[in-house]
């Protein structure tokens, strides 16, 4: 080799003294690429848009983004609310812009706690051991987004209104009753031809918010489910099979005859799914809508992060499978522009931008509970621990 | 200038970082997995509970699953692949060859997503409607082809995991193959041997060693698939008594509950999961080495005296 390149001019030598930098630098951006592309991420800057910081044309990709450009990250349920609202918000005022990245409520937590985002976001407010991991002080959480919980199912020879109970639904998912013409379901459905075949069940193998929601309904519902497999973003199941995403669950139940499975609301309405009527607390039962959920969530006007479960609440029209989701704000914030921005953009998500929520099928906050995410904003101060920095007109 | 110095320290530079990198994952994943190892000790490596709920975790089930794709997905690729490298190399007419290797590779281009779209929505009703009720009746529905017919579940997961491995057992084991010196081959024929011989007692032995790389290679990446096996493999956590049943692996489960994984010592468990899957990838490909070595030492090529 060493022979060979001597006889060569010096301009064909391969040298590794020029090219090592080359390799290593190409090395570099490929780790930065992978990591930064690892989570979707969505601004809301508008291209061309004469926005915040002209100077840099990254500056709304970059986590870090200069004054002006908020951050966050968190829940996938969140996403396109967020996406929509937010770029509608940056119409309003060209000085806010939001960079959600939507990488999970789990990693939403963990980012929020570490203090890396602006604020985070989640399908369940933080628990109290969660709160005690926050690095920057006290931790304030906001009723952002309501959404449900559907019954999808796929069962030739019924295309539409088939009715369960609480308990027939838990008993379902428990594996106890297993077969479509069992005694319960054809006592909710009478002049109803049930087939004799087993009833597959499917749920969400990956940890989400809607699997939470779902479960809390069971829980509160059957005994046997509370202290059996109880409530969680991802539980033990004792029967049935997994699937992956909104769409993963839809695509089994579609591919799949004599199945059921549960959707999130607004993923089963844009998709038109055949979804089953749920009895309520008042013996009603209803079929999935926005008017339903809202009917529930409005039957409890006291909702708090440590009692936030909205399902099964009373009422005649009231849809039973519905739950809140969580913006995560630190109290004390360290500068008063980014902190302003901050509850001036989540104030905004809150009241007006719920408008934005209802064409996205999410379900419209009611207003005790958009009260209550003013006054939860009213409490976030500027660096002296005393300003308050919502202005409310 | 000393080129050959030069030529040296950069070789070294690149190696050093690359050694750094791996040694900077590696412990950046021991440090996390360390809280679940310590809570639930050597019963996380025997447990079959995986109740985040309750803090019960065990990652068992998900290490057999991986192991029973793994094995499905090569018994059903490890002969049609090196079926398709010899008749790529030698047995197909030339303008066959180019176009029939082209389509291998760009099998390989797909991405993996892809392939679990296809097995969820296409392959899973065909397994459903035509290959489980087939196989149950072939077999009298005895385990492991007995139970529901759903689809899903371990022998699609261990279809869709063949087709994505062959690939690359194909493009290597073809070049392996390939590379087989002229000479041997002429050689035999010169003595007579038929085409068959020749690739069974010449072409074949001559590069074994390479393909039993090539089949490490393979099992290696079955092991590690993750999207497509979550998509098509029911994600249960309970072992398979049959094949139409649903299981889970450790890759689907870390896919599957990593981004909310926010109770106590789940995110900690699922990065102790990540740790076992690669101490069964290492492992792996040590015995791989080892066979390699053992096969490569008493290497015999020749037509036999029989």
């Amino acid at each position: 080799m060493n022979a060979a390149s001597a006889e060569l001019p010096p301009s064909a030598r391969l040298s590794w003294r020029r090219l090592a930098p080359v390799a290593l630098a190409t090395f570099g951006f490929l780790i930065a690429a992978c990591s930064s592309s690892s989570s979707s991420s969505s601004s809301t800057t508008a291209p061309g848009s004469p926005t915040t910081q002209p100077a840099d044309p990254y500056a709304a990709a970059d986590l870090k983004a200069p004054a002006g450009a908020l951050t966050g990250a968190g829940s996938t349920f969140d996403q396109p609310f967020f996406t929509k609202a937010f770029y509608a918000f940056n119409q309003v005022d060209s000085g806010v812009a939001v960079n959600y990245a939507s990488i999970g409520s789990g990693g939403g937590i963990a980012q929020f706690q570490a203090n890396t985002v602006n604020f985070g976001a989640s399908d369940v407010p933080m628990s109290a051991l969660d709160i005690s991991k926050a690095t920057a002080g006290q931790v304030l959480q906001v009723p952002v987004a309501l959404g449900g919980v559907t019954l999808s199912y796929n069962l030739p020879g019924v295309s539409t209104g088939l009715k369960l109970s609480a308990a027939v639904l838990a008993n379902i998912y428990l594996g106890t009753v297993k077969t479509w013409n069992d005694a319960s379901i054809k006592s909710l459905n009478p002049g109803v031809t049930l087939p004799s075949q087993p009833i597959n069940v499917v749920y969400r193998s990956d940890g989400s918010g809607t699997t939470y929601i779902f479960t809390d309904y069971l829980a509160n519902v059957s005994p046997a489910w509370k202290s059996g497999p109880g409530t969680g973003k991802s539980i033990s199941w004792p029967a049935g099979v997994g699937e992956k995403g909104n769409e993963g669950v839809a695509g089994f139940i579609k591919q799949t005859p004599y199945t059921i499975g549960y959707v999130e609301l607004a993923y089963a309405m844009q998709n038109t799914f055949t979804t089953a009527d749920i009895q309520n607390a008042a013996g009603q039962f209803v079929a999935p809508s926005l008017a339903g959920v809202a009917a529930d969530a409005s039957q409890k006007p006291n909702v708090t992060p440590v009692d936030f479960s909205i399902v099964n609440e009373p009422g005649a029209t009231s849809y039973p499978i519905s739950g809140y989701s969580w913006a995560l704000v630190y109290q004390l914030q360290k500068t008063t522009t980014t902190g302003t921005s901050l509850v001036k953009v989540l104030d905004w998500l809150t009241h007006a931008g719920q408008q934005q929520a209802q064409t996205l099928d999410y379900v419209p906050l009611p207003q005790n509970i958009q009260d209550l995410a003013r006054q939860t904003l009213l409490q976030v101060t500027g660096p002296d621990g005393k300003t308050v920095l919502l202005t409310t007109s | 200038m000393v080129p050959d110095g030069a030529y040296r320290v950069g070789l070294a530079t690149v190696a050093a970082v690359f050694a750094l990198l791996l040694l900077a994952f590696v412990t950046s994943l021991v440090v996390q997995a360390r809280p679940a190892f310590a809570h639930f000790g050597f019963g996380f490596l025997t447990g079959t509970k995986w109740d985040p709920v309750h803090g019960h975790l065990g990652a068992l089930t998900f290490v057999v699953g991986t192991l029973e794709t793994t094995m499905i997905a090569m018994v059903i690729a490890v002969p049609i692949g090196l079926g398709t490298a010899l008749a790529l190399a030698y047995a197909l007419p030339r303008r066959l060859q180019a176009p029939l290797s082209m389509g291998v590779e760009l099998l390989a281009a797909v991405p993996s997503v892809v392939y679990g779209l296809w097995g969820l929505l296409v392959v899973a009703p065909a397994v459903r409607t035509v290959l489980e009720p087939a196989l149950a009746k072939l077999t009298g529905g005895h385990e492991p082809f007995g139970g529901i017919q759903e689809g899903i579940g371990l022998l699609l997961a261990g279809l869709i995991l063949s087709i994505m491995v062959l690939p690359t057992l194909v493009a290597i084991s073809r070049d392996v193959l390939i590379a087989v010196p002229h000479e041997q081959v002429e050689g035999a024929y010169a003595l007579g041997a038929t085409r068959w011989q020749v690739l069974r007692r010449v072409v074949v032995p001559h590069a074994r060693a390479g393909l039993l790389g090539a089949t490490t290679l393979a099992t290696g990446r079955a092991l590690g698939e993750t999207i497509a096996v979550t998509m098509v493999i029911g994600n249960t956590v309970s072992f398979a008594h049959s094949l139409f049943a649903p299981t889970a692996t450790m890759a689907s489960v870390i896919a599957n509950e990593f981004t909310e994984a926010t109770e106590p010592f789940h995110l900690s468990a699922l990065v102790a999961v990540a740790v076992i899957l690669l101490g069964v990838a290492i492992l792996v490909n040590v015995t791989a080495r080892l066979l390699v070595r053992s096969v490569g030492g008493r290497q015999r090529v020749g037509l036999g005296v029989a």
